[in-house]
């Protein structure tokens, strides 16, 4: 599975993407914050508080409840600020 | 359609005169540009940053949506990456329609949508270092105000 972090987020994490390769038990999004929270302190900081980040599967806004599988491609961010 | 993540900037007279050219059934160009604020907020310059691949996406998604509500010849969306000054255009809008009340409309709502929805940060440089700009309520708010179900997700993903 690749895992993507940008904006703040990235700097948090310590890197923009990675390749990972979650246990069974993690069947969705939800569960994926939960597990990447234990990797390292700079992942449970960046993802604390999941309302101050969005999320997108496979490149489309997806929410806690989004089923996941190993070739997903899963992103983290901050709301968004363009334009 | 035209829609363009790039780095370097753009003309938006040239792109104006290609959206028209030639099409007698057009009666409205209606455009936006966006540029970089600095004097007064204080930034010297400011970084966007981006998901490629997913921007794309979400700007053709936008642009279909505004075709399903408004009869529309033509869009073209360009929005730019990179580090930026003051002055710099960020992102070019315009609608081609028969009618101006379509097309201005239609500008509008796609610009209101790629701020809420198309993955675009701004890491704004000033005199005290770097910050990313956090989301306005307000640019929510007028996005929202389109009606729809499917817009970014708000608070709890």
């Amino acid at each position: 599975m690749k895992v993507l972090y940008f904006a703040w987020l990235r700097g948090k994490v310590g890197t923009g993407e990675e390749e990972l390769f979650p246990p069974p038990e993690v069947k969705t999004l939800g569960d994926l914050v939960g597990w990447l929270r234990t990797r390292s302190p700079g992942h449970a900081q960046a993802l604390a508080d999941t309302s101050l980040i969005r999320a997108a599967v496979n490149q489309d806004y997806a929410r806690l409840d989004h089923p996941l599988s190993a070739s997903d491609e899963v992103a983290f961010f901050p709301p968004v600020t363009g334009g | 359609m035209s829609c363009r993540v790039q780095l370097e900037d753009f003309d938006p007279g040239a792109e104006l005169s290609r959206l028209s050219a030639g099409k007698s059934h057009v009666g409205a160009v209606a455009s936006f540009i966006g540029l970089v604020r600095g004097a007064g907020d204080g930034v010297s310059a400011m970084t966007l940053e981006h998901y490629p691949g997913m921007t794309e996406r979400q700007l053709v998604a936008i642009e279909q949506e505004a075709r399903q509500r408004w009869p529309l010849d033509d869009v073209s969306v360009i929005h730019r990456f990179g580090r930026l000054l003051p002055g710099d255009r960020i992102v070019f809008v315009a609608v081609t329609s028969g009618h101006r009340a379509a097309a201005f409309a239609a500008c509008e709502f796609l610009v209101d949508w790629l701020k809420n929805r198309a993955p675009f940060w701004k890491l704004e440089e000033t005199d005290l270092g770097s910050r990313w700009v956090a989301a306005k309520e307000d640019d929510e708010a007028r996005a929202e105000r389109w009606e729809t179900a499917s817009a970014q997700p708000k608070g709890e993903m």
